[in-house]
């Protein structure tokens, strides 16, 4: 009976790498990792490319674990490699120098800001800039009569989203406030691109000033109005179209279903401000090529197909990630680019806008600066620990990172010739 | 070929398959928690680990789990391998039903029993609906960490004691009959039996089932990450996280040489306790 049933599966499974080997580009990705999404990138986006491809999504783990052994077993199957800014520096050894790519996509190389993020550091192009979104706020417009007085949703500050919250508890009895504190939540990115910018004008440097003290003070606080769920949650767009929450923070791409499931309900808005800015980070994911891949024409080929303006097109409607070439958006785009969009303009144009750049020269400590942060929350606002304790002992952490991998400064803290400084 | 050679030549695959995929692995690892990345001995895996925050409270968590989960399913296995033993009509159906949740991966059972928990959840739903509370309730939020302590106990109960169960049955039907008529004539009592001569009889199989079980009850990882996520750290947990969140290899193989030692000192505690002479052997 299993040998019937299992037997198929190998045989069709072996004729299928068979054929993997002969002729396709295995397009390995990080990004479009959710079923609809990867369904959608096969059926509209890379159904146009005129070689074979096959794409594979993945896990961040896993997919460094395959890039790695396969770079030190010198027999590299992959062929092309997306993956979020701040994955590559963790596989920066094993990916092919690609200046030729970038120099002959020039819409791609326009955007100098976007495109010098791949180089990751050095001087060699790594990887080509393949879609962008950011981090915005969303909000059932059941909450927004609760809105303190004055407050304008668009130009909100961090004190009025406190007080915003308060009403909310208020008024339903529930903490409607929610953030992506989950296991597999983007938490880290909104200390790291929103408050610590916001509040202190830095992320790495000021990481204990007082500033950084008030601040902690200030989100323990907020954190009583914030749903006690948000340590599960992942994606906010689950919460909020149950209605569990209902203002709530997170990644585009990770809201993207309430505003294309429920169009009329929800708003999108930017992150709030305080008194050093509109803190707020952009979210780069960009297209490698692993050296010794097998046939790197086909790759390049599949690079260039996806930075073609239309294709981008294609990608947004799949992925809720946009275009990093300049085009033109159609008309008839899913609500949620509609609804979001709008969002993202505003925030990025407001007069008190601060970008806050993504951690770049980190190689493989990445991970371990994001837990910094991670566990900071954790300690202070989650089990209340004390502050000025907690701050101090985190920013030796901090400090024996930044040492270790030598990263400079980036923005919102000032340039710095060496490691960036911990104070 | 000599019949003395046969049962050597039986069990070469598997000793060899273990020596390619556990012994070296592990062996490999081991080395590694020692090694810093330029090669030369250091220790300072282990003061990473030590320093860490989660490490004190997983290994809490770990030990509690051991400590609660272990004792609990070796009296239910008792329990259940004595009814199954009793039965004349059905046996095989029964002991097949028990079973079940064996041939169910922890991270399905761990799903399961979210399914149930959930704010979202069946049981929430149900109560819901026969009107006993009046909105979906979150147990399993970092505000009740005993909530979610004694949901990752339930999950591991319905899903592991059938290892102790199958290995308890076998043992029992080992057990003469004679002993139990003997004691009968005596004039001993069914608990009398139980305590005098199943249990100490049982012996053997007691020993192979709890070492079993423990050494998975500190392996115990898919279900505490659905039940619990970040909130309920456990040592597996945090050697996963550091492998491929912090990629660290070496802080996680540290780990591995943490619940590897913790292993051995209850295998040994074990084979120690429940040590059987030879002479007393059936």
């Amino acid at each position: 009976m299993i040998k019937k049933i299992i037997a198929p599966i190998l045989l069709s499974s072996t004729i299928a790498s068979m054929s993997a080997l002969a002729q396709e580009v295995i397009f390995y990705s990080t990004q479009a990792n959710p079923l609809k999404e990867a369904d959608a990138m096969r059926n509209d986006v890379l159904s146009g490319f005129s070689g074979k491809v096959q794409f594979l999504p993945q896990e961040a783990g896993p997919f460094f674990s395959r890039i790695e052994a396969e770079a030190r077993a010198k027999s590299v199957s992959l062929g092309v490699l997306g993956a979020l800014h701040g994955h590559f520096p963790q596989i920066n050894s094993t990916l092919d120098g690609i200046d030729d790519v970038i120099n002959d996509l020039p819409a791609v190389q326009a955007n100098n800001a976007l495109s010098n993020l791949g180089k990751l550091g050095g001087a060699e192009q790594k990887y080509i800039p393949w879609m962008q979104a950011t981090y915005i706020m969303a909000a059932s417009k059941k909450a927004l009569p609760y809105l303190p007085s004055g407050a304008d949703v668009n130009a909100l500050t961090y004190e009025e989203l406190a007080q915003w919250g308060e009403n909310l508890k208020k008024a339903t009895g529930k903490p409607k406030l929610g953030f992506p504190a989950g296991e597999k939540g983007l938490m880290h990115r909104f200390l790291q691109g929103y408050l610590y910018p916001s509040f202190t004008n830095s992320v790495v440097t000021d990481f204990r000033g007082d500033d950084a003290k008030s601040m902690w003070k200030w989100f323990q606080k907020l954190w009583v109005n914030v749903n006690p769920r948000s340590t599960a949650y992942n994606l906010m767009q689950e919460p909020l179209l149950t209605g569990e929450v209902w203002v709530a923070f997170d990644h585009t791409a990770r809201l993207k279903e309430a505003f294309d499931q429920k169009p009329d309900d929800f708003v999108a808005f930017p992150a709030p401000s305080a008194k050093a800015g509109r803190g707020f980070m952009p979210v780069i994911a960009g297209l490698a090529i692993p050296a010794g891949t097998p046939d790197r024409a086909a790759s390049v080929e599949l690079i260039r197909y996806l930075s073609e303006p239309e294709v981008q097109i294609k990608t947004l409607k799949a992925t809720g990630f946009y275009p990093v070439v300049d085009v033109e958006l159609p008309a008839d785009l899913p609500a949620n680019v509609r609804i979001a969009g709008k969002a993202i303009a505003l925030q990025a144009n407001s007069s008190d806008a601060l970008p806050s750049m993504l951690p770049v020269g980190l190689g493989s400590l990445n991970g371990q600066f994001n837990k910094i942060y991670k566990d900071t929350f954790q300690q202070i606002v989650l089990r209340n620990a004390d502050v000025d304790r907690i701050l101090d002992r985190q920013a030796k952490q901090l400090k024996r990172i930044m040492n270790e991998s030598k990263a400079p400064c980036w923005a919102p803290d000032k340039a710095s010739a060496g490691a960036c400084p911990v104070k | 070929m000599s019949k003395k050679a046969y049962p050597y030549v039986l069990i070469m695959p598997s000793v060899l398959f273990l020596l390619a995929f556990f012994v070296y692995p592990f062996l490999q690892v081991f080395a590694q928690a020692f090694t810093h990345s330029e090669g030369g001995l250091t220790i300072a895996h282990f003061e990473t680990i030590f320093y860490d925050f989660n490490f004190l409270p997983s290994l809490k968590n770990t030990l509690l789990l051991a400590l609660v989960v272990v004792p609990a399913q070796l009296c239910l296995a008792i329990g259940m391998a004595l009814m199954i033993s009793k039965m004349e009509k059905g046996r095989d159906t029964v002991l097949y039903v028990w079973t079940i949740p064996l041939g169910i991966s922890d991270l399905a059972a761990g799903i399961i029993w979210l399914g149930l928990l959930d704010q979202n959840g069946f049981i929430n739903s149900f109560l819901f609906h026969v009107g006993i509370i009046d909105e979906a309730q979150s147990w399993l939020n970092y505000q009740n960490p005993w909530a979610i302590f004694a949901a990752i106990v339930f999950a591991e109960i319905w899903r592991a004691t059938a290892i102790l169960l199958v290995i308890l049955v076998s043992g029992i039907g080992l057990i003469p009959k004679e002993y139990y008529e003997a004691a009968e004539i005596f004039g001993a009592n069914a608990w009398v039996r139980l305590w005098k001569v199943t249990l100490p009889l049982l012996r053997p199989s007691l020993q192979t089932a709890l070492i079993l079980r423990t050494l998975l009850a500190f392996e115990v990882f898919a279900v505490v990450m659905i039940l619990g996520g970040s909130n309920m750290p456990v040592l597996m947990g945090e050697a996963y996280n550091w492998a491929f969140s912090y990629r660290d290899a070496g802080a996680a193989a540290a780990y591995a040489v943490v619940i590897l030692v913790l292993s051995l000192l209850f295998t040994l505690f074990y084979l120690r306790v429940l040590r059987v002479p030879k002479e007393a052997q059936i």
